[in-house]
């Protein structure tokens, strides 16, 4: 390890071994993909699939993920832990606080360091954060490099989607010290959905989704229209006060309390109890995901005195409510500013370790309609694990993108093929849509509609159209005469809403006939939007010669 | 892209009267857009960014998208196995499948080592489809099937990768034969050699082999060339041109003595095959233009070297030889001026003491001239204060105001403007206090 590895730089795309890393403030995790394109997350030599991103030194030794983890009891001063968010940032825009039970970050030229013993003897030294993610990088290398028995050389990383151009160049940096060229640097949430929209049952589908991240120290929610399946995020937002820490911060004090009422001492107000609090309650947290009970159970948790007790789901989603409300309304207020209703939302895709709570599932479940499908553990049965999503997405895409030239892959990544046109009405066959709106220019839908039963000439009505939110109010069911029934006491309150989506027939765009159609025959409409909104119909009988074509001119 | 959506519900009938130009009425363009930067991830994407940045429309990219495809599958088949049959290799006995070309029994000679696996179960099957003794016999042959057991064989030791590897060891065909030195003058040279150590590279372990490069290669490539065959780590071996060990479990003594001969032949050749390399290597060396390039250029460079030195020294040399010699000539100098100093000053002294003594025979003179300003015949007594006051001034006075006091007395001829003269300088050194007032006695 000592070895200075050459920065890899512009390997041949034939020699590319390339994985997906999912780097994230809390855990990471490394994946590759099989010979038969499917993405596999990959253990580690210790067994772990989520690696903690800690490395720590012990007598000159470095150890990184749950080993790490293990020294931040004992060994907390040389323990460097969350330091993700740290990457290519100035000290004064840097929120330290995760890092008080490890070491601290310090000021240094500009950037963030810490002080550490890493050799065996000597001063401590100093270590910049790119540094110790180089380090942490290299070890999530040697992992994969030696699962797969190549050396690996490059990657695809996944970044929250506020990093900015200096978090990425800083990380891109430390991955090429670490001997990894970065192939691309990809959003968390859209390699969430990509590793969905990769499984071989999944369809390409216009759909709006909400890919909510939920991780050890942050919460990112990201609205994103996939149409065609090509991908735009629509909106984000970004929450440091409800995640995965504060959920075990509630377990913490729960069973701090009820120690103190056993023997009088708060196990909080030490370092070291502190720390083991900490770590059995994340593990308590885990359980309860699984079970309905969990046990907590330290050794010697202060002052000498074990500590076992043992807490159901029930009593935990209790005390855990106002964390687990506070991710109900990040979600709610994500969708509204994304300027769509949570009745346009087709999925929701729930990812990071924290999503392994059965509760924000269910919580998620009662926001939005029956017909979003809620991808997460505990109401899909085939959901795949959360904490897996992105570093599958990113295996995927470096699989997708490792045979191109790395010059290749920047043209193509340009704004200028990134930033396109995105329609802002759908465009469709009278009453039928085609296209959605949101969709990117150039884009194309065909769609097939069945013909009248006698079949003869047809119309077909180009639209553009708009849904809206309809909402009608019911009144109470009063007529059928049982009102004295015990049955409900729903339908003492106020009349029940009832909202759902209509399309609105907008601008009318263009007429086409289709004529002598078959009996029980049909027509196929294709309908292509071209990067300049120019619009070309064209509308065909299946099966036959000839057909309708006509062009509307760009506006 | 041949997704499509399907909708059940009909579409309204043509109402009465409708028509349109090519049964097509536009009426309207759709809204504006707005900009938004989409997410470059995803299969769907780099077909985007295919089709933006060669400025594709959807059918174009599908068709050349097909196309490529197509083409893939065009390329597979071709480019192979389409060599003629040589009709005496057609006859050969499967027995001697030691003796037989087995690439070229496949139609693979032009690959060789290169052949890839893939290539070889084609070529195979290829083969059996033409040769297979049910084919022959459909074509009124005869049922001699030999030549479909060489096929089999071909393919049984090209497709077992140690077989493979030890008829490869022994496949001279593919050799190159090194140039002679009179083809390799005319500049093929580096091109013949090239070839000759391409095929020898094909026994290397270590892989890439370094190339034999032309007359612009650098020093270091070449060194590297060199220092790689030298130290050339083979995996040739000749176990294939092992004599046939008797299979019978009768005579144990003779199958040994088979193995220990065999083993030892196989030393012999791979010695010899080490030796040949060497020899290659250093026939390659020896006719190697770079070599004696490098060398002339290392030796001009260690020469000039030298030279700088030799002529830094000669310089050094010859700027002391002309510090000292400046030095010697400042010296001389400046005693030859010391000298001439010392002459002239010492002449301006003496010419000074004549012209004080001159003066003071003036100064003398012109006491006497006023005969010691006394009427008549001048008394002893007032000659010798007179001139006691003269020698007192005399002697106090230095040499300009001598020269000063002898000039107004000089032409003086009246003893009473003497006289004056000389009170008045009496009285200036009075008052200068030179001398006392009491010590003049006659001029006072």
């Amino acid at each position: 390890m000592s070895a200075e590895e050459a920065p890899a730089q512009g390997a041949t795309p034939g020699e590319r071994v390339a994985i997906g890393i999912s780097f994230g403030n809390s855990n990471s995790s490394i994946a590759v993909t099989s010979f038969d394109d499917k993405a596999e997350v990959i253990a580690n030599e210790d067994g772990d699939r989520q690696i903690p991103t800690i490395i720590s030194y012990v007598d000159g030794e470095e150890y990184n993920g749950q080993q790490a983890k293990q020294q931040l009891i004992r060994n907390y001063k040389n323990t460097v832990a969350y330091f993700r968010d740290y990457l290519g940032q100035d000290f004064k825009s840097i929120d330290p606080t995760h890092s008080h039970a490890s070491a601290h970050p310090q000021e240094h030229d500009s950037t963030v360091a810490f002080t550490i013993q890493d050799k065996e003897e000597g001063e401590p030294s100093t270590v910049t954060v790119s540094e110790i993610a180089t380090r942490h990088l290299r070890r999530l290398k040697q992992s994969a490099s030696d699962y797969t028995g190549k050396q690996v050389n490059s990657a695809v990383i996944t970044i929250p989607t506020n990093f900015s151009e200096k978090q990425k160049a800083a990380l891109t940096k430390a991955a090429t010290h670490a001997g990894l060229e970065v192939l691309q640097l990809i959003h968390e949430p859209v390699a969430a959905l990509l590793a969905y929209d990769a499984r071989p049952e999944s369809k390409v589908a216009d759909k709006n989704v909400v890919v909510a991240d939920l991780g050890g120290t942050r919460s990112d929610v990201a609205v994103i229209a996939s149409r065609g399946g090509i991908y735009t995020i629509l909106a984000t937002a970004h929450d440091y006060e409800y995640a995965g820490v504060h959920l075990d911060k509630v377990l913490q004090d729960h069973f701090a309390k009820d120690f103190i009422k056993w023997h009088g001492t708060d196990p909080r107000e030490d370092q070291r109890s502190m720390a083991k609090l900490k770590l059995e309650s994340e593990a308590t947290k885990k359980a309860l995901s699984i079970g309905t009970n969990a046990n907590f159970s330290v050794e010697s948790l202060a002052e000498g005195a074990d500590y076992a007790s043992t807490i159901n789901r029930l009593r935990y989603e209790t005390i855990a409510r106002k964390v687990l409300d506070g991710f109900n309304r990040l979600i709610e207020g994500v969708v509204k500013k994304a300027g769509l209703d949570v009745l346009e939302i087709d999925e929701v895709i729930l990812s990071g370790g924290t999503s392994h709570t059965p509760k924000i599932a269910k919580n998620f479940a009662a926001i939005f309609p029956e017909s979003t499908n809620i991808l997460a553990p505990s109401t899909t049965p085939t959901a795949i694990n959360p904490s897996e999503l992105q570093a599958r997405g990113a295996a995927l895409q470096a699989s997708l993108i490792q045979e191109y030239e790395s010059e290749d892959i920047d043209q193509s990544t340009h704004p200028a093929v990134t930033t396109v046109k995105h329609l802002t009405n759908a465009v469709g066959v009278l009453s039928i849509t085609g296209d959605e709106s949101k969709d990117c220019v150039p884009a194309r839908r065909t769609i097939h509609i069945n013909v009248p039963k006698e079949g003869g000439d047809v119309l077909v009505k180009i639209v553009e159209g708009g849904s809206h939110i309809k909402v009608t109010k019911e009144e109470p069911a009063k007529t059928n005469g049982n009102k004295d029934d015990d049955s409900d006491e729903d339908s003492d309150d106020e009349p029940e809403e009832r909202r759902e989506k209509i399309w609105k027939v907008g601008k009318v765009l263009a007429e086409a006939s289709v004529k002598d159609t078959k009996k029980g025959g049909k027509v196929e409409v294709m309908i292509n939007v071209a990067g300049d909104l120019a619009v070309t119909v064209t509308a065909r009988e299946v099966g036959a010669k000839g057909g309708v074509r006509g062009t509307l001119s760009a506006p | 892209m041949a997704t499509h959506a399907n909708v059940s519900l009909p579409l309204p009938v043509l109402p009465e009267g409708w028509s349109g130009e090519k049964d097509f009425k536009a009426i309207g363009s759709i809204s504006a857009a707005t900009q938004r930067t989409i997410e470059p991830v995803g299969p769907h994407f780099l077909a985007h960014a295919r089709r933006a940045r060669h400025k594709r429309t959807f059918s174009e990219d599908d068709r050349i998208q097909a196309q490529e495809n197509a083409k893939k599958v065009e390329d597979d088949d071709s480019g192979e196995i389409s060599e003629p049959e040589d009709p005496s290799m057609l006859l050969r006995d499967a027995k001697d499948w030691k003796q037989q070309d087995h690439y070229a029994v496949l139609g693979l000679s032009k690959y060789r080592y290169k052949a890839t696996e893939d290539q070889i179960k084609r070529a195979h099957r290829k083969k059996v489809l033409k040769h297979h003794p049910d084919k022959r016999a459909a074509a009124g042959g005869t049922e001699d099937d030999s030549f479909f057991k060489c096929i089999q064989k071909a393919t049984e030791v090209l497709l077992d990768p140690i077989k493979r590897r030890q008829f490869d060891s022994v496949d001279e065909r593919a050799d190159v034969e090194p140039p002679s030195k009179k083809a390799a003058k005319d500049g093929k040279y580096y091109k013949l050699w090239s070839a000759v150590f391409k095929a020898e590279g094909r026994f290397s372990k270590v892989q890439p082999v370094p190339k034999f490069g032309d007359e612009k290669s650098t020093k270091e490539e070449v060194d590297a060339f060199y220092n790689f065959f030298y130290n050339f780590d083979s995996w040739r071996s000749f176990e294939y041109q092992d004599e046939d060990v008797p299979d019978d479990n009768e005579n144990r003594d003779q199958k040994r003595h088979m193995e220990r001969k065999n083993n030892n032949a196989r030393k012999k050749k791979k010695t010899e095959d080490s030796a040949r390399l060497r020899k290659l290597v250093d026939d390659a060396m020896a006719g190697d233009a770079r070599i004696k390039q490098f060398r002339q250029e290392a030796n001009a460079s260690k020469n000039k070297k030298k030279l700088d030195k030799e002529q830094a020294e000669r310089d050094a040399k010859e700027a002391k030889e002309k510090e000292k010699a400046k030095a010697e000539q400042d010296k001389k100098d400046a005693e030859e001026k010391a000298k001439a100093e010392r002459e002239s000053t010492k002449k301006s002294k003496e010419q000074a003491k004549a012209a004080v003594k001159k003066n003071r025979r003036v100064m003398k003179g012109s006491v006497k001239d006023a005969n010691y300003f006394v009427d008549g015949e001048a008394p002893a007594s007032a000659i010798n204060a007179v001139l006691a006051d003269v020698e007192l001034i005399q002697g106090k006075i230095d040499a300009d105001e001598t020269a000063e006091l002898a000039d107004k007395l000089r032409d003086l001829k009246l003893a009473a403007d003497i006289k004056k003269v000389w009170t008045a300088e009496a009285k200036r050194l009075v008052d200068g206090s030179k001398i006392k007032q009491s010590d003049i006695q006659a001029l006072a």
